[in-house]
């Protein structure tokens, strides 16, 4: 017989977090801070306008770039939050989740050969996606010195004549980094003198402590070169929604909408009704989420440098992305004792790129009585691991 | 606004202690401890009950809401007759409504002889009570924000990207 797979698919690698999903879920009275979704239930009136949309009988397709009050409030909400001014009826489409916007964005853009940028530690679709798409990806390895935020001097070394596209993941899953409208600016000169485009990752833009999210969409000259990428899922703790969106120059989001409606044809219609509620009157329940996410944050941070895991303070996501390296043991070490010892499942950071090695992805989207019940855990490890090494 | 902030925080879980305040607000200890303080002088801060749920128990208890119509007197409004009402130990609450009756006093007893009695031994005979309507309370669902029933167990998968 042929062998059914095509070399491509085969080629890549399955998710490095499987492993310890598998151990988990076998596992009695494991505390789990592995998550990458927020612990709130989708506010109530969001839910609400979902059923109603069910009980009016809103079955049916919408149109391919999504429901023209939706992409309307889109408009709107980036105008209040980002200063910019996208036209919804041509540079917007709303998509299956952040991820499809990724996906088809980077097939519309890449040519065999055309390489794409990825800055790591980051989320785990970027790699998989440019190689599906016939792009070579270029890992681009962040400092923890530079709290993992890209700098013009590592973007530089990695551009060539062959590079495209530039993802921009932040602020970031998993290190918690953000980037300010400084650091943008020196990243977008590069972009713009080098003739690259950017696939900006904005997913977290509204879990950001200590400072608001800029676009680097809303940088001048940058607006043309870039696909914003954002949704609903992190803002307004809607993940099994699957709902997202992009928004871009009219000519990228056209070819991207016919991938979109050959592969999809449209977004959920029952989430794209409760989106509509979310834009026009969530604002108070992201404010109410993000402070609670900042409570936690400083409290995991403060407990994490306490027992002797060293981190620098994330100001953005859910995320904390502690060093382990002076435990002489590599990040999946680490985990899975940590697992199998005191049943406390953290996500180990190459996961999420090899140069996450000597580090791990604490998520603190759970209550303070979890997380203080898991620090109990992991600082009784920690202590037993200091012990060994006397 | 950091009193605010302490307010907040320890509206829905009272157990917090100063120092993980501090840790949370990014304040010190010394200073949410000091604000606190402040805040129990002022009366802002007015008590730290705990929500149970009786229902659960072996301690029978019966809830009731009662409207309450009275006679506003001269000078001093409803303050007055409120005051006589809240001081009984039976009574929960008692709030001053807009609309087709005057106070809202929740009072709970041990059983529904207990509560009638206070009704027609204590409420209704009061002077300045012109009426009283007496509603049971049969289940409870939510109090100070917090559900009393059980809630969804945690439906996330346990790791995720």
């Amino acid at each position: 017989m042929r062998d059914p797979i095509s070399k491509k698919t085969a080629e890549i690698k399955p998710s490095g977090i499987r492993k310890f999903f598998d151990i988990v879920s076998e596992m009695k009275d494991a505390i789990s801070l592995g998550v990458g979704e927020p612990d709130f239930d989708t506010p109530w009136h969001i839910r609400e306008e979902g059923i109603y949309s069910l009980e009016k009988g809103r079955t049916f397709y919408t149109s391919n770039a999504g429901l023209k009050d939706l992409k309307i409030e889109i408009a709107h909400y980036l105008r209040r939050r980002c200063g910019l001014s996208y036209d919804p009826n041509h540079e917007m489409i709303v998509t299956v989740g952040g991820s499809e916007a990724i996906d088809i964005g980077l097939r519309a853009m890449l040519d065999p050969g055309d390489e794409v940028l990825i800055p790591q530690p980051s989320y785990v679709s970027y790699l998989p996606c440019v190689q599906l798409a016939d792009g070579v990806p270029v890992i681009i390895e962040l400092k923890e010195e530079n709290e993992f935020r890209l700098t013009k001097e590592e973007l530089l070394a990695a551009v060539t004549d062959k590079t495209k596209i530039l993802i921009l993941p932040y602020p970031n899953n998993p290190t918690g980094a953000v980037m300010g409208e400084e650091d943008l600016k020196e990243i977008a000169e590069v972009v713009v003198s080098k003739d690259l485009y950017v696939i900006s990752d904005e997913i977290y833009s509204e879990l950001t402590y200590g400072g608001r999210h800029v676009s680097i969409a809303s940088l001048p000259g940058m607006k043309e070169r870039t696909i914003l990428i954002n949704g609903f899922s992190k803002s307004y703790a809607m993940t099994g929604w699957r709902l997202g969106y992009a928004a871009g120059p009219a000519a990228i989001i056209a070819q991207m909408l016919k991938i979109h409606q050959f592969a999809i044809m449209c977004a959920p219609t029952t989430s794209q009704y409760a989106a509509v509620e979310a834009l026009r009157s969530g604002d108070p329940d992201v404010e109410m989420m993000r402070d609670a996410y900042d409570k936690r944050r400083r409290f995991l941070v403060h407990e994490l440098r306490r027992i002797g895991l060293p981190c620098f303070e994330p100001r953005g996501a859910f995320y904390v992305f502690p060093c382990i390296r002076e435990f002489h043991m590599t990040s999946d070490e680490f985990a899975t004792r940590l697992l199998t010892e005191e049943k406390v499942a953290v996500v180990p950071g190459t996961a999420f790129g090899e140069c996450g090695e000597g580090f791990l992805r604490i998520s603190y989207a759970y209550s303070i009585d979890n997380l203080k019940k898991a620090l109990q855990r992991l600082e009784r490890f920690v202590g037993r691991l200091k012990e060994e090494q006397k | 606004m950091l009193k605010e902030k302490i307010l907040k925080a320890i509206d829905k879980n009272s157990k917090l202690t100063p120092k993980e305040l501090a840790i949370m607000l990014g304040s010190t200890e010394e200073e949410i401890t000091r604000l606190i303080g402040e805040l129990e002088a002022d009366t802002i801060i007015c008590g730290y009950p705990t929500l149970i749920n009786w229902d659960k128990t072996q301690d029978e208890r019966v809830t009731a809401l009662i409207e309450v119509k009275v006679t506003p007197q001269r000078g001093q409004g409803f303050d007055r007759i409120a005051e006589r009402i809240y001081k009984f130990d039976e009574v929960e609450s008692v709030y001053l409504m807009s609309g087709g009756f005057d106070l809202t006093v929740i009072i709970e007893g041990r059983s529904m002889r207990e509560v009638a009695n206070f009704v027609s031994g204590k409420l209704a005979p009061m002077e300045a009570v012109l009426s009283t309507a007496t509603h049971f309370v049969l289940k409870k669902y939510k109090e100070h924000g917090l559900p009393l029933v059980q809630e969804n167990q945690e439906e996330r998968m346990l790791i995720t990207p």
